[in-house]
């Protein structure tokens, strides 16, 4: 069966010219783009000085590191505990932030979306600032939260708004400008005014895409919420970075273990949520 | 055109009635139910996470003073002096901003590479062997779950201070993310041209890569892209562990109260992200319209 075609390919090749001739314009293009791609990371190697003698030594460091954190083990009840309550603060700081950047996010986001005020330079100011607001890393917001109400996780929470603020804000606004235009033309038509119309005609349609994506957002926020105790935020991000730094790799794997726990079940209870509400629909 | 309206007998109509109330009673009740878990929960959050209203109130005018205070001195009269000398370190921070990007995009690159590998070895349509697809998710998942500063912190330890520890989280973190994102994609193609070449004697790598390669390589580019969107944002932040990049110079900045450098280097990253966001964007519309065309 297999020499069928092997015989024949001569032949097949000599009919086909055009099929079978290679197409050297696409294959310069795909050179030149791998080529590109390749340069750059070796200008990359270069220009920030990647040591390649210490890759070794630290990949053995590395391996010293990962033993010495097997088992994890938290030390002792009370530190047990003292974890758990920092882990209670991180999923705190990801709840409340992502409460209040969703309702502050709210109003906003019907001044940037078009369908709802026709005014452009509204639109265009809205739009700029909340990019500008979404531009800073939460990280960076914590920085700045921690320097006004001192250390701890209310500065954490403050710093989630922050950051969420400029995200839902970016999605409320494509998923209202997305939205079915009949109903609030059908609101209007029945001698609605302009409130009426967003009110009824498209905050419903809107809604549960809404509250699918604060849920989505829970979930990424309790893997950011995890981190930005690293400047002093609260949370267990602070008792990760210490034990980092005094080096107790038990207690870092056992934090470690903690996160990865929580967060696949705040995953896994958001997505619960998320099906009840919209069923199986992906998320833009 | 005139069509007689059916008229229900009164029992008939009051039974609807009392259904529709039901109905609406029904989802009312679940609203408030919510509403309440949301509350009670809120209240706990709260109580958990130290929030003092009244702490907040008493600080909140420090908000705009801050701002007030990171703000450069501007007078019209002097406007290129003062713009010079609030960007006094321009050369040195543009330098560095360089060098976040070139971290984010060799970690992208990488975890790319990496993930591209893996996510053939986590999609069930191509490999058989279920411990295989268990053990690649479970790698990817860990990879993901875990935040690349934390990565970043432990890599300064080994590696010492410098890019490398932050090259090497951003890959990690991004082969756990895109690797995710490339399995769901390659789950989602089309099964026929896999078993084409399987029927026509082809081995499990001619498979991938007549098979299933040619199917997903936009949307991964489209994805990687869009990784690289969020690498940068990682990236500004990687110099606060002391992985290399402009984020140790802002660290540097707000703990020293360099008021005015900090608003100038915020501002810097704020445009570069905003620049690359915009950029990306196009290609990836680009991209996407080109695999909508050859459809």
């Amino acid at each position: 069966m297999n020499s069928f075609g092997l015989e024949n390919q001569v032949s097949i090749v000599a009919r086909h010219p055009d099929i079978f001739r290679p197409d050297w314009w696409h294959r310069g293009k795909i050179a030149i783009g791998v080529g590109g791609a390749v340069a750059l990371f070796l200008f990359g190697i270069v220009q920030l000085d990647i040591p390649f003698h210490r890759l070794s030594d630290g990949m053995v460091r590395l391996g010293g590191f990962v033993q010495l954190m097997l088992p994890p083990h938290p030390g002792s009840w009370a530190e047990v505990l003292k974890y758990l309550h920092a882990l209670g603060e991180t999923v705190s700081i990801a709840f409340l932030g992502t409460l209040g950047g969703a309702l502050l996010a709210l109003p906003i986001s019907l001044l940037a979306a078009r369908n709802v005020v026709a005014n452009r330079i509204i639109h265009l100011l809205t739009r700029r600032s909340l990019d500008t607001i979404r531009g800073v890393d939460t990280l960076i917001w914590a920085l700045i939260w921690v320097g006004i109400v001192g250390l701890g996780p209310f500065a954490g929470i403050l710093a989630v708004i922050c950051s969420d603020f400029g995200t839902f804000g970016k999605l409320f606004s494509e998923a209202i400008e997305a939205a079915d235009k009949n109903p609030a033309e059908g609101v209007r038509s029945s001698g609605g005014n302009h409130l009426h119309s967003v009110r009824f005609g498209l905050l419903p349609q809107v809604f549960p895409i809404l509250l699918s994506q604060v849920l989505y957002y829970f979930e990424s926020n309790t893997r950011s919420a995890t981190i930005i105790g690293i400047v002093g935020a609260g949370g267990i991000g602070l008792q990760l970075a210490e034990q980092i730094r005094v080096l107790e790799w038990q207690k870092v794997s056992f934090l470690i273990l903690l996160i990865l726990m929580t967060v696949s079940a705040i995953d896994w209870i958001s997505s619960k949520l998320r099906f009840a509400i919209i069923g199986q629909r992906p998320i833009a | 055109m005139r069509t007689a309206v059916p008229e229900f007998p009164e029992a008939r109509l009051r039974e609807l009635a009392d259904r529709y109330a039901a109905a609406v009673a029904a989802k009312r009740r679940r609203v408030w139910l919510g509403l309440a878990v949301l509350i009670a929960a809120t209240i706990a959050a709260g109580w958990m996470g130290d929030v003092n209203l009244w702490k907040f109130a008493e600080n909140f005018w420090r908000l705009p003073a801050y701002f007030a205070s990171i703000a450069p001195k501007f007078s019209f009269s002097t406007a290129w002096v003062d713009l010079s000398e609030w960007f006094w370190g321009l050369p040195r921070w543009t330098q560095l901003l360089g060098d976040t990007l070139l971290i984010a995009y060799m970690g992208t690159l990488t975890g790319a590479i990496c993930g591209f590998v893996l996510c053939f070895l986590a999609s069930a349509n191509l490999v058989r062997s279920r411990t295989t697809v268990f053990v690649t998710r479970r790698v990817l998942e860990f990879c993901r779950t875990v935040p690349e500063i934390v990565f970043a912190l432990i890599f300064v330890l080994a590696f010492g201070l410098g890019a490398l520890p932050g090259v090497l989280a951003i890959a990690i973190h991004t082969t756990g993310a895109l690797g995710k994102q490339f399995a769901e994609v390659v789950e989602n193609i089309d099964n026929k041209p896999i078993e084409g070449v399987a029927a026509s004697g082809g081995n499990w790598l001619q498979i991938v890569r007549f098979g299933a390669v040619p199917q997903v390589l936009s949307n991964f580019v489209s994805y990687a892209l869009l990784r690289f969107e969020i690498n940068v944002r990682g990236a500004a932040v990687m110099g606060f562990v002391g992985a290399g990049g402009i984020g140790q110079e802002l660290i540097e900045a707000v703990r020293k109260f360099y008021y005015t450098d900090v608003s100038a280097i915020l501002l810097l990253i704020v445009v570069t992200v905003m620049l690359i966001d915009f950029t990306t964007e196009r290609v990836r519309h680009r991209l996407l319209g080109l695999e909508g065309s050859a459809r």
